[in-house]
């Protein structure tokens, strides 16, 4: 990951626009992760034979969306570290071009 | 079980203790000042602090709860895997790098950043010592009963060896000790739950063909405190009798008796195919008083240990009650929740020097957590399918199916067991720590404290909430309170993310509503808690069906609470 540091204030702070679109990235994100967590609970809960169903490779939906969970959160935080440092990256360029 | 003492498991624990208690000295030099102290000066680099919110996190009851309850119901355990981890999410996206902008030593740091109010910070110590303590309970009860087998000390030893080896660690160094401590626990806990997890895959399955393996099974508990199987006392000599191992396969795919290694995909087909065998116990008391539990074999599709809804907690989900799966939503919710609210993680933020480092060591722990809670799976049905465990063994799966691979690696994950217990509560000594002498003593009742003294009571803080820790590890012992962490996780969420979320993200946020929503909250969960059913049956050894709350997670209720008593109480105290 490449570090950020050009876009923070004297005490290391992050600045305020920066801090506002990460947050606004982070918001988007979880939203999409509660989403797909909130479908695998909701089938546990209310419809959990459908759990026992085996879409390929002769391994049931429960493993396959419960590692694909866990694999999401993954690639949903690298995608975030990812848009972060980009956002970073863009707004020196504004600077810059200013 | 009978456990036999191993001198190399023995020499392997006394090497960890030593390697951990010299680190801590070693970095005593770092914890001079405040910021020293309690937050390792904010020092520490992302992808250390990484590994030590692995180390942090995956306590007791991830390492040896979760493999223990696979292992004995299957896929259900695998659904705490989930939400533990899925609370990771909220600490990266909401929380992370807002907390670490507006904080310093605690979380209360960020809650009043803006208000400087006494009350937020009362409640807040309030509500990070009552979690502490209630996650710091089982952590103490399962350091005794890991130190049973591993030394053949009596429990309460094991307590109190935990108890002054943490203590030891967290007056030398603080948090910089701990931080250490906790990525060496992380780390090692992560490479050698992989090496085990490929030894499994190495081995394979094998399928069990002797008739008498399907043999029912009796075990007596006199008054006296003797075990007896099938009427013979327990033990491993000749005339004695052996505990059946916690489940077995009966028949594999195309009746071969050995499948050789597997694929980590091929694992879960193979077994699916299979079919396995497990037990139905059934408790009556005999004529002298005497607990006599037996054990008939139930032999099941292996289809059935891989999908929701077998665990006696998580039955209900297959049936119509609506009750249950009201307590399953309310758990996953909790779990969910949770994770960013635990008082011993937020504190973690401090420890590096900015918001990116924070946002960089988050992604490093959902990393190593996530990876670690996959291969929770293939150890937790490895114990089952191995014979490592038998019917009595829920906490030591691990270390006992590594026992299995032979001495050295049970010493080993043994060892790194026992410093999973060391990390995590080393981790809450020193958030309850900071909460008592940063928010109580300097905030609430403004003591007028210097560095130097504040790092002294900090210090004896840790002592004394160390001593607390293992009266009550001691005291708690004859009690089955793995409970208690999905309990510390449902305060937390109530009393904590409501607050942490609307401060950060609502500008019409007042102190009064923040203080009000921790009360209401932490109080709320607790009381629920202490009327549910659960309570009834685990600690007043009363009828569940005799509860007063309908369901026992509170979380669904008590987490919206926390929400709806912040935006009302705002609201009404919004400056005009």
């Amino acid at each position: 990951m490449v570090s950020d540091s050009r876009n923070r204030d004297w005490n290391g702070q992050a600045a305020p626009a920066t801090a506002r679109r990460n947050a606004r990235y982070g918001g988007v994100l979880f939203v999409c992760y509660l989403a797909v967590y909130g479908i695998f609970v909701g089938i546990n809960t209310f419809h959990p034979t459908l759990m026992d169903g085996v879409p390929f490779a002769g391994v049931n939906l429960a493993i396959w969306f419960g590692f694909g969970l866990i694999v999401s959160a993954f690639g949903l935080a690298l995608l975030y570290a990812w848009l972060c440092r980009e956002s970073a990256a863009a707004r020196d360029s504004e600077e810059r071009a200013r | 079980m009978i456990h036999q003492t191993s001198s190399l498991a023995v020499s392997v624990f006394l090497a960890f203790v030593a390697v951990t208690l010299g680190l801590s000295f070693f970095l005593a030099s770092r914890a001079r000042s405040a910021h020293g102290y309690f937050a390792a000066g904010g020092q520490i680099h992302w992808f250390i602090n990484g590994v030590a919110f692995a180390g942090d996190y995956l306590s007791a009851a991830s390492f040896l709860g979760i493999c223990g309850m696979i292992a004995f119901y299957g896929y259900d355990g695998f659904l705490y895997s989930i939400g533990y981890l899925a609370g990771w999410v909220v600490a990266l996206f909401v929380i992370a790098e807002p907390l670490r902008r507006l904080g310093r030593y605690t979380f209360a740091d960020a809650l009043d950043a803006k208000f400087h109010s006494r009350g937020i910070k009362l409640a807040a110590a309030a509500s990070t010592l009552v979690v502490s303590i209630f996650y710091l309970i089982p952590q103490m009860v399962g350091a005794g009963v890991l130190i049973q087998p591993l030394l053949q000390l009596p429990h309460w030893v094991g307590v109190v060896i935990v108890g002054a080896v943490v203590i030891l660690i967290v007056m030398t160094a603080g948090m910089a000790s701990t931080t250490y401590v906790q990525f060496l626990k992380g780390g090692l806990l992560v490479l050698f739950s992989t090496i085990l997890t490929v030894l499994i895959l190495q081995r394979g399955f094998v399928a069990v063909t002797d008739p008498s393996a399907m043999r029912s099974q009796t075990i007596e508990r006199t008054a006296d405190g003797q075990t007896r199987i099938d009427g013979v006392p327990k033990g491993t000599g000749e005339g004695e009798g052996r505990l059946r191992s916690v489940g077995h396969i009966r028949r594999l795919p195309n009746g071969v008796e050995r499948t050789g290694p597997v694929g980590p995909i091929e694992f879960f087909r193979v077994l699916r195919e299979s079919e396995v065998v497990l037990w139905k116990a059934e408790t009556r008391k005999g004529a002298d008083g005497a607990a006599v539990t037996t054990y008939v074999a139930n032999p099941v599709e292996g289809a059935a240990v891989l999908r929701p809804g077998q665990a006696p907690m998580f039955q209900g989900l297959r049936g119509d009650a609506i009750a249950p799966k009201i307590d399953f939503l309310s758990l996953m919710l909790a779990l969910f929740c949770g994770t960013a609210s635990l008082p011993h993680i937020l504190i973690r933020y401090y420890t590096v020097k900015d918001e990116a480092a924070a946002r960089k060591s988050t992604v490093v722990g959902i990393a190593s957590i996530g990876f670690f809670y996959m291969l929770t799976l293939y150890m937790g049905l490895g114990a089952m399918t191995s014979g490592a465990i038998d019917v009595t063994d829920s906490n030591m799966a691990a270390p006992l199916l590594a026992r299995t691979y032979g001495e050295l690696l049970f010493a080993v994950i043994s060892a790194i067991a026992f410093t999973t217990v060391l990390g995590t509560v080393s981790g809450l000594i020193v958030a309850a720590s900071g909460a008592v002498v940063h928010d109580l003593l300097t905030s609430f009742l403004r003591w007028d404290l210097t560095d130097h003294e504040k790092v002294r009571l900090g210090k004896w803080t840790a002592a004394g909430v160390g001593a607390v820790a293992m009266a009550l590890g001691i005291l708690f012992q004859k009690m089955n309170v793995s409970f208690l962490v999905g309990w510390a996780f449902s305060i937390a969420a109530s009393a904590n993310l409501p607050a942490l979320v609307m401060r950060l993200f609502w500008k019409g946020t007042t102190r009064q509503g923040i203080t009000a929503a921790i009360l209401v909250g932490m109080c709320g969960s607790l009381v629920w808690i202490l009327l549910s059913g659960e309570s009834f049956a685990k600690i007043y050894g009363l009828p569940a069906e005799q509860a007063w709350v309908p369901f026992s997670q509170p979380g669904i209720v008590t987490i919206p609470l926390g929400f709806a008593v912040l935006v009302i109480v705002s609201l009404a105290t919004r400056p005009r």
